[in-house]
């Protein structure tokens, strides 16, 4: 199962080229989605128009090899090492998610585009990727889904309450499922139930990239552009008008041990 | 001043929602951010604008004596036990604040008030309190206001 192309095997049902397309729509439905997004939500207005009160209330100027000193540690932190989470159960699930969803998205490409026709055969580390990536978002998700979740850790709602805030992460986790099952229902030849696994995969995949505008799917584009402007706020002292940090004395009083929210 | 939620800083982590008295930090359930779903019903005390790790909270005056333009910001750091506020007036003026934090009983550590000296009587009818002048940041003694100098038709 871990080591054979699915995509391959559906080929002959399913015409290599209607699986290209189909991945080209899946880009197109993001793109789209995206943009419709930005313009909705007036995204890329806020932070132009907040990047310019920042420069206002800047105390010093960056010069462009500062700017990109503070987007590749941008980079490196918080978006390649989820440095923004405080809580470092998020921080884990959150790696889990975006790194298995890179793999699993990059390993589905390479499989359908390079070794869908016939006679060809599949080098076995592409499927091991693929079914790695499902394996490390399902970890990730459910991990997410049941235990870390604000709405179930900090506000005691139900582990099974869905609202659209959940449909980014649900589609996901529906996605990555429904493809490491009918993986192993087509190892088994189940005729039947791989083929049904196969549409819940299609489904859950048409609504994870067609429901952008709705799910928080943008985020990954969006949290990386906040995430710089903090930094680039910090360094040219306009701190978003924090205060500046305490240093009068150093340590001031004991310190404090901040706890989980958890008493709802 | 009710207190609103910066939705590109917040991270949904849930500090809010758990310390709010009232129970009306909640998160939003379309982007699963933090948000104050009545401020009206906010009681300003302030208690999700320290605990925010992320320093998305802010607090919005009332119209009708901050109209726009102004901020009031809170950096909480845990390690220094400190709180620092930073005010920003309208009209550019600023005003900072640096404070500790506890959760000792007051007296019994910050301040130990074990460690002092016992006052002597002079001392406790003296106009000056506890920790000052130190406290207040001046050198010299309690300022004081010249009589001849108080506004005119005020009688003593």
């Amino acid at each position: 199962m871990l080591t054979n192309n699915p995509f391959h095997e559906v080929a002959a049902f399913v015409p290599p080229v209607a699986m290209k397309s189909f991945v080209v729509i899946m880009v197109i439905f993001v793109l789209a989605g995206t943009i419709f997004d930005i313009i909705h939500k007036k995204s890329a207005k806020y932070f132009f128009e907040n990047m310019k009160k920042s420069k206002s209330d800047s105390v010093r100027d960056v010069g462009g090899g500062e700017k990109i000193k503070i987007a590749c540690a941008t980079a490196a932190h918080d978006v390649l090492a989820s440095g923004e989470f405080c809580n470092h159960r998020r921080r884990i699930a959150h790696l889990l998610t975006m790194y298995g969803f890179i793999l699993f998205l990059l390993a589905t490409a390479v499989m359908i585009f390079g070794y869908t026709e016939s006679g060809i055969t599949t080098p076995a580390v592409y499927p091991l990727l693929w079914h790695l990536g499902a394996l490390m978002v399902c970890v990730g998700g459910y991990w997410f889904w049941f235990f870390i979740r604000a709405d179930v850790s900090a506000e005691g709602h139900s582990r099974f309450r869905f609202m659209l805030a959940d449909l980014f992460v649900v589609s996901l986790m529906a996605c990555t499922t429904s493809a490491l099952v009918w993986s192993f229902f087509l190892s088994i030849d189940a005729g039947f139930l791989s083929t049904l696994f196969f549409l819940l995969f299609i489904a859950s995949t048409v609504v994870l990239f067609g429901g952008v505008p709705w799910s928080k799917f943008a985020h990954m584009f969006f949290k990386p552009a906040a995430a710089f402007q903090k930094r680039l706020a910090e360094a040219d002292g306009s701190r978003s008008n924090l205060p500046p940090p305490a240093d009068s004395p150093a340590k001031y009083g004991l310190g404090i041990k901040r706890e989980m929210p958890h008493h709802y | 001043m009710p207190t609103f939620v910066y939705m590109t800083r917040c991270d949904g982590c849930g500090h809010c929602v758990d310390i709010c008295p009232s129970d009306i930090m909640h998160i939003d359930k379309t982007y699963r951010r933090a948000m104050n779903i009545e401020p009206n019903m906010c009681w300003e005390c302030y208690s999700c604008v320290k605990a925010c790790p992320q320093n998305a909270i802010d607090c919005r005056g009332y119209a009708d004596f901050a109209p726009l333009g102004h901020s009031v910001r809170v950096l909480r750091e845990e390690e220094k036990g400190t709180i620092s506020w930073r005010i920003k007036f309208r009209d550019g003026r600023e005003k900072n604040f640096v404070s500790p934090i506890t959760t000792e009983p007051w007296g019994e550590k910050i301040p130990r008030l074990a460690d002092l000296e016992v006052p002597t009587q002079e001392a406790l009818e003296s106009q000056l309190l506890c920790y000052e002048p130190n406290a207040l940041n001046i050198e010299t003694g309690l300022p004081t206001i010249d009589k001849d100098k108080f506004k005119q038709g005020v009688y003593y």
